[in-house]
Formats: structure tokens, C-alpha cells, sequence
């Protein structure tokens, strides 16, 4: 999909969320009301608020693992808050992609073929996948003698910049990114940054969580206080 | 390959209204979903909530007492429930494949490992000996069983290995959708995750549509796009692998979901 400079990409539109614990006396807790933010092409946006105030349901929910109880959540021309799954699906496989804190494979496949899969799974050839994935693990500072391991056995940032390398192994139109640069190195962190300058360069529209300040401001465009969404106290 | 799931594209099977019953007791009721080529369906839920029976109803080894069973052919649903029973008989040899929890069940186990993949191909009309070899062997390999084991019998493979035989007998006919039963079940762990992956790698190269029953929440996680959580007979959640995962809506499910220890 082609992206102008500067359009919409992802519209959040007035979404809210509630969960309902059936099994802790079906406890109804709303966690989000109202919320809305625009990104556009080539823009970053970040996600801030306290530690619990919803910046990672609210990721969540535009990636589409938390359900919407209401509003919606355009990204391209999907509604993920009504969208079918197959239509999410799609959407994650060419146009959104997200790289979360955790890294999930199947635990014997080698690093290089977890990070090669995303283009695998849109017809790249092997070949051209494997060499993308080499470049980024090679970027990322992950010895070549680890890439036929799987990356299971490896260390937390080890994993982390390998989730990186699969997060921008295809060039997503937009892009979800938690903490990317959470317990890296400075020079890791600095591949991370010009990563992401790079993909907002070519047009992707981002929303990222940063606890390291310096690094949301080097490449977020504006913030967005997710405090402001916070359902007011039910009493 | 993955871009099969074309939104525009129609289904490759159709359920509707699904029902069996033993008796005065329910084995499953009201089962309705739509399957599109290149997906991968998991129905989870405990012991004796139906998602065997149901398995069994789709793949045309019970008959359901209710609902339709579409398959397409051509472009045409075809109800897979009345059709004769030679046609349907011909379907499960060729669109369909079956992958049973106990490899036995679904190989010979007097017959070498060569003989039960050939013997599909055979079932196809397949004459040439060497050329039933040849194809018998390339999918040893592509199920990692040496070409050195093609006339050991499956009594002499591992749990791990005679999986994997059961799982190219099935796939070397190109079906377009699969039935697997706990297909990791009764595994140690690693054999498990070596299965998972070889399961993957053939869904995507093949294009393969599959429904997968299990209890084994992190089976589906891995292999599942979407989900469908049984109990007592009925599906009381559908939806995205992730989500019922992650945000499960039903009380069962987060019962379920809370129940183990990491997924």
C-alpha cells in the first residue's frame, strides 16, 4: 500500500474499553473512555501517562488482541473494532506490523527463519527474506554464529533486538512499537532510533511507547497523554 | 501461500447449524462458521465439551443428526452431509486429509513408512512404482524421516516420527483443508514444538486450510489464527487467536484461559 506524506493512517475515534472478570464476581472495570488520536504517514506519535494508565491496552486494541467495547479504530481502511478476523489478519500481515516487549516462537526455529517469516508469510522468496533478516540481525549486533539458534535460549536483549529485526523485517505502512529500546545498549538503541527515523522516512505512521525520554524525543512528532482517556472513578 | 486469504475470495467450507446428539445428551448443537482458504482454525475447550464430536461431524466420520456441511467445489458449496456416501468417501482421499491423535490410527502400522504414503497416491489411481517411490520419499524428507527409513515399518518409529509419517500420508495428495485431532498430543514437549513448526511451515508453502482440535492453549497460539472455545456441547466464543487469549470475553474462557500456567 502506498502511503502519501502526510495523510491519516491510523484514527482512533472516540474507543472505549471495560473488562468484565466473570470469574472475581463478574467485576465490570472500565479502563478506557473516549479516547481519540490521529496519526498521519511519516509521523511518530507517542503514548504516555503513568505506569497502569493504558498505554499498552490502548496499543492493545488498535492491534486488535483487546477488544473495543465501543468507537473506532481505523488503520488504512480496516475498522479493527468491528473488522472480521481474517480482515485483521490481513491487515497485520501488510499493513500493521508490532513489535511487543516479548518475543513468542515456536521454540526450535532459528533466528534467522523467525525474523525472515513475516515476508515469507506475504510470497518474498526465502532467499530475499533471509538476506533482509540477515542485515537487520547483522544491524542489530547479533553474531552471526547465534542466527542459526533458536532464539529462545538467548538473553533478554538478545531477544528483544531480535524481535526488533523481525518487527521491521517488512516495511509496514504502520507500526505499533512497545518500549523498543527498553534494556538496550547505546549502541543498540542508536540502531533502533535510526530504524524507526528510517521507517518514518518512508512514510510509516507509528505509535510508540518510550520510557527513555531521550529517545521519544528524538523521534516522536508530538505525545499523547493517555491519563485524558481514563474513565473518571465510578464510586 | 498466505495471500489466499483474499477478502474476496469465498469460503472453503460452510457450516451451518450443526448438530449431534447422543441420546438425550448434546455432543455439540447450533455450530455455525465459515472457513477460508489459507486459514487455520483451532476449537479449544476441556474434556467432553464436544470438540471431538464436532471434528468428527465436519470430517463426515459421524453424521450429524442437524445442519449443513459445505464444501467448495468449483466455486460451488456442495453439503458435504447428503452427498453419497462414495463421493464423500472420495473427498476424504483427496480435498480432505485426516490427522488422528494416535498415529496409528491413521497409518498401517504392517506397512513400511514408503508404502503407507504410497498408498494414498494409489488410492488416486497412482500405477508407476518408482514414481510412487520417488514421491513417498520427498515427503519423508519434507517430514525430516531419512530416506534410509523408507521400508522400516512405523512400529519401528518413535511417537515424534510416526506423527509425522501420519502427516505426509495425509499431505501428499495436496488436500485443501485438514483435520487434525490433538495432533501434538501424547508428545514430550521438544518433539511437540518440532511438529508445530513443520505443521506451520506446510500450512503457509501449501496454502493449506486447517481446523485443529486441542486443549492445549499454546498449541493454538502458535498455530491458529483463530479460535473457537467450546463447552458443553455449544461454541461460546469465537474469534482471533490473540484476542480470545488475551481478552477473553466468556466466563468459561477466562476460566480457561486463567487455568494455565503461561500460554
Amino acid at each position: 500500500m502506498k502511503q502519501e506524506q502526510g495523510g491519516t493512517m491510523i484514527s482512533v475515534q472516540d474507543v472505549s474499553k471495560t473488562f468484565t472478570l466473570h470469574n472475581q464476581g463478574a467485576a465490570v472495570i472500565p479502563v478506557m473512555e473516549g479516547a481519540s488520536l490521529q496519526v498521519a504517514a511519516g509521523e511518530c506519535v507517542a503514548l504516555v501517562g503513568a505506569s497502569g494508565a493504558g498505554k499498552s491496552t490502548l496499543m492493545r486494541m488498535i492491534y486488535g488482541n483487546y477488544l473495543s467495547a465501543s468507537g473506532r479504530i481505523m488503520v488504512g481502511e480496516v475498522d479493527v473494532a468491528s473488522a472480521e478476523p481474517r480482515e485483521i489478519l490481513r491487515l497485520r500481515r501488510e499493513v500493521l506490523g508490532y513489535v511487543s516487549q516479548f518475543l513468542r516462537v515456536v521454540p526450535r526455529v532459528a533466528t534467522l527463519d523467525v525474523v525472515a517469516e513475516p515476508l515469507l508469510a506475504v510470497g518474498v522468496t526465502a532467499e530475499e527474506a533471509r538476506a533482509r533478516a540477515a542485515d537487520l540481525l547483522g544491524r542489530l549486533n547479533i553474531p552471526e554464529r547465534l542466527w542459526g539458534l533458536s532464539p529462545t535460549t538467548f538473553s533478554g536483549g538478545e531477544q528483544q533486538r531480535v524481535n526488533i529485526a523481525r518487527g521491521f523485517a517488512r516495511q509496514y505502512p504502520a507500526m505499533l512499537l512497545d518500549e523498543p529500546t527498553a534494556s538496550l545498549d547505546a549502541a543498540n538503541r542508536e540502531q533502533v532510533m535510526q530504524l524507526i527515523e528510517e521507517a518514518k522516512a518512508r512514510g510509516a505512521a507509528i505509535i510508540g511507547i518510550f520510557h527513555d525520554v531521550e529517545a521519544r524525543d528524538r523521534v516522536c512528532d508530538r505525545a499523547v497523554d493517555v491519563t485524558g482517556f481514563t474513565p473518571a472513578k465510578v464510586a | 501461500m498466505k495471500d489466499m486469504t483474499d477478502i474476496g475470495t469465498g469460503p472453503l467450507l460452510r457450516v451451518e447449524g450443526l448438530a449431534k446428539y447422543y441420546g438425550a445428551r448434546v455432543g455439540c448443537e447450533g455450530v455455525s462458521f465459515d472457513l477460508y482458504p489459507g486459514e487455520v482454525m483451532g476449537i479449544v475447550g476441556e474434556s467432553g465439551s464436544g470438540k471431538t464430536t464436532l471434528l468428527n461431524c465436519l470430517a463426515g466420520h459421524l453424521a450429524p443428526d442437524a445442519g449443513q456441511v459445505l464444501f467448495d467445489r468449483a466455486g460451488q458449496l456442495v453439503d458435504t452431509v447428503t452427498m453419497s456416501e462414495p463421493e464423500r468417501r472420495m473427498l476424504s482421499r483427496t480435498d480432505w486429509a485426516f490427522v488422528h491423535q494416535h498415529a496409528h490410527e491413521g497409518l498401517r502400522m504392517n506397512v513400511s513408512a514408503g508404502g503407507n504414503v504410497g498408498e494414498r497416491l494409489m488410492g488416486l489411481g497412482a500405477r508407476h512404482y518408482g514414481k510412487i517411490r520417488e514421491q513417498a520419499v520427498d515427503w519423508l524428507g519434507r517430514v525430516e524421516i531419512a530416506e534410509d527409513r523408507v521400508d522400516d515399518r512405523p512400529t519401528a518409529f518413535s511417537g515424534g516420527m510416526r506423527q509425522r509419517l501420519q502427516i505426509a500420508r495425509n499431505l501428499v495428495t495436496g488436500p485443501r483443508l485438514v483435520f487434525m485431532d490433538e495432533p501434538t498430543g501424547g508428545l514430550d514437549v521438544s518433539v511437540q514444538a518440532r511438529l508445530l513448526d513443520l505443521l506451520r511451515g506446510l500450512v503457509r508453502e501449501m496454502g493449506l486450510s486447517a481446523i485443529i482440535v486441542t486443549h492445549d492453549l499454546a498449541v493454538v497460539r502458535l498455530l491458529a489464527d483463530r479460535l473457537m472455545v467450546m463447552k458443553s456441547g455449544q461454541v461460546v466464543e469465537t474469534g482471533l487467536t490473540d484476542q480470545v487469549l488475551d481478552d477473553p470475553q466468556h466466563e468459561y474462557t477466562q476460566l480457561l484461559v486463567s487455568s494455565v500456567l503461561q500460554v
